[in-house]
């Protein structure tokens, strides 16, 4: 009986989590004319996934979206990592007042932002460029980058930190040679939301690209309709096929990924 | 190898207190000295702001002769035992051997062959390739010690290495502690909270009581000729027995309290003072006998083979020239 109720709740689980994402699968499976029906497309087709290549500049969408998150993860890393081991093991004055502010910063809504942000970003000459999202990205997932990793940082042993110290090494080489490569699995998962985030984001990337060979993936689908035509199969097909980069990324690091985000709930 | 000389040494934290307050010590070259103290006495602060790992609020730290005071840890070469061994677990024994060689930019064959001549001097040859979670608690203790001795530093600070070993091995690596600092040479401050280890291990034992040097000498005199209540009462086990001098039928004097040696309290079958055996813990080739002698508790050290019953009537016995007298408000030691 405890068993049923446990089998019942896992496929609500996975029926939830998965459940849209096989839909998508499906819709874009569906030839034309099924699209409006419910039941298993009866004529399976890959012709959607073809035609979203065609006659657009998908591919080089998803290369813009490839180096718009790889950028900005790496770029969140290295400041992150950085100022999270500073916080968390060198005496830095009004470190909590500083971490408070780094939360704050996050908290803005996007949308009250964007204005702002826009002129900023066009005064600087970034506005249709990729480093004109990479910029803003950063700035946004570093707080979370800062939290994570400081956590991290101060679940290592401070005697590691010491020891390094007295072997030789200046603050920053204990970082570099023991502090980091400990930190890893904290890179790892860090590393992984600041990525997604970025693939993902879609108010920014509307509003500070322009030209259609300097959008990410989520402009580029979102744009895939246009005023006589609601091409749900293509669009459906995209989205597959831009989740499957973040599945794959997921699944290389699954174990990485948990070993950081349930590392610091015990002491071991 | 050098000496290391602390002076009017203080430390104080930001809520006030001092950990440290005016220490004065000085330590030969190659003198194997001890600090020892209860928890919170600031002994583990005299070693970080020996290594560096804390600026001093005032006072001056010598190495060699040198004022290091202002130096970063790396500049000061001193090397670290720490109680949690702090190995790099990334890394795997060799590597942790290497560690401090490699950060100094030693090179390569002059390395190896320092890693491999320290894996010997402390039999871990066979782990060089093992990572610290793969080693036992012993082990893992041995590459710590490695990791100091691979550098041949100017000093080795070691903060209670010991408290994580088992008791057997604890007594196997003190002596193997004490062989090491005969044959290698080196000055090597030691801070332990262990009296034992504190006892048979040191050149000197420097004795800290809240923060100040309480007693400095050989073990020896701490325990035969200690300046207080307190010293008096750290060292010895079972702890030293005090009581007003009545209760051992002295004349009375309420300024003064006296002290005897457990070793130092016979029991035998007749006599003027008679008490109440409260409680007996046979230790194997000796026994410790507590006796209730009105309000106070003595604990006297017998042989091993005494058969007394809990309840019986014990006649207590001892030799004056033991007596320690201490004044009752200062606790300090009278003449």
């Amino acid at each position: 009986m405890k068993r049923l109720g446990l089998l019942l709740a896992m496929t609500a689980a996975l029926t939830f989590c998965v459940g849209p994402f096989l839909w998508q699968v499906l819709t874009s499976l569906r030839p034309e004319t099924e699209q409006t029906r419910l039941a298993l497309p009866t004529r399976p087709t890959l012709q959607a996934y073809a035609e979203v290549f065609e006659g657009r500049a998908f591919a080089q969408v998803m290369l813009n979206s490839f180096a718009v998150a790889s950028l900005t993860t790496l770029l969140c890393l290295a400041i992150g990592a950085l100022a999270a081991f500073a916080l968390a093991r060198l005496p830095v004055p009004g470190r909590g007042a500083l971490l408070a502010a780094a939360l704050g910063a996050s908290m803005f809504p996007p949308i009250a932002t964007v204005g702002p942000l826009f002129l900023l970003i066009r005064a600087l000459g970034l506005r249709d460029q990729l480093a004109g999202l990479v910029l803003p990205y950063a700035t946004f997932a570093l707080p979370l980058t800062l939290w994570v990793l400081t956590a991290h940082f101060r679940q290592l042993p401070p005697d590691l930190y010491r020891a390094a110290r007295i072997d030789g090494c200046t603050p920053f080489a204990a970082f570099w040679r023991v502090l980091l490569p400990l930190a890893a699995p904290g890179l790892v998962t860090t590393g992984l939301l600041v990525f997604i985030f970025s693939w993902n984001e879609f108010l920014y990337a509307l509003t500070f690209t322009s030209s259609p060979e300097h959008r990410t993936v989520p402009v580029a689908i979102a744009l895939f309709a246009s005023e006589h035509a609601e091409p749900w199969a293509q669009i459906a097909a995209a989205s597959v096929i831009v989740t499957l980069p973040l599945v794959i990324l997921t699944l290389a690091f699954q174990r990485r990924l948990v070993s950081g985000l349930t590392a610091g709930a015990v002491k071991g | 190898m050098a000496s290391v000389t602390l002076e009017n040494l203080s430390k104080q934290f930001a809520t006030g207190t001092f950990a440290v307050r005016g220490l004065q010590l000085q330590i030969a070259d190659g003198e194997f000295l001890c600090l020892v103290g209860p928890s919170g006495c600031g002994k583990s602060t005299v070693l970080n702001l020996i290594a560096g790992l804390e600026q001093p609020t005032s006072g001056t730290v010598r190495i060699g002769g040198a004022d290091v005071t202002d130096l970063d840890p790396r500049a000061r070469d001193v090397a670290m035992v720490f109680q949690s061994y702090a190995l790099y677990p990334h890394l795997d024994v060799r590597g942790n051997l290497a560690f401090p060689l490699k950060v100094a930019r030693v090179e390569r064959a002059q390395l190896q062959r320092r890693v491999e001549q320290t894996a010997a001097l402390l039999g871990i040859e066979g782990l060089l390739d093992r990572k610290p979670s793969e080693l036992s608690g012993g082990q893992r203790q041995r590459v710590a010690l490695g990791r100091a001795l691979v550098r041949r530093p100017a000093a080795y600070l070691f903060d209670e290495p010991l408290s994580n070993l088992d008791a057997n091995l604890r007594t196997q690596m003190r002596g193997e502690l004490k062989k090491l600092h005969e044959t290698m040479g080196g000055t090597f401050i030691y801070v332990t909270h262990d009296q034992a280890e504190a006892m048979t291990l040191s050149d000197r034992v420097a004795l800290m009581n809240a923060g100040q040097l309480e007693q400095l000498g050989t073990a020896r005199e701490l325990y035969h000729q200690p300046v207080s209540l307190f010293a008096a009462r750290f060292f010895g086990a079972p702890t030293l027995n005090v009581c007003p001098p009545a209760v051992l039928g002295l004349p009375a004097d309420a300024s003064a309290v006296v002290g005897l040696r457990p070793e130092h309290l016979e029991l035998s079958d007749h006599g003027p003072l008679q008490g109440r055996v409260y409680l007996v813990e046979p230790m194997g080739a000796e026994a410790w006998v507590t006796v209730e002698l009105g309000q106070h508790r003595l604990v006297a050290r017998c042989d091993g083979s005494v058969a007394l019953k809990v309840g019986a009537t014990a006649a207590l016995r001892f030799d004056p020239a033991h007596l320690r007298w201490f004044d009752a408000a200062t606790g300090k030691a009278r003449g």
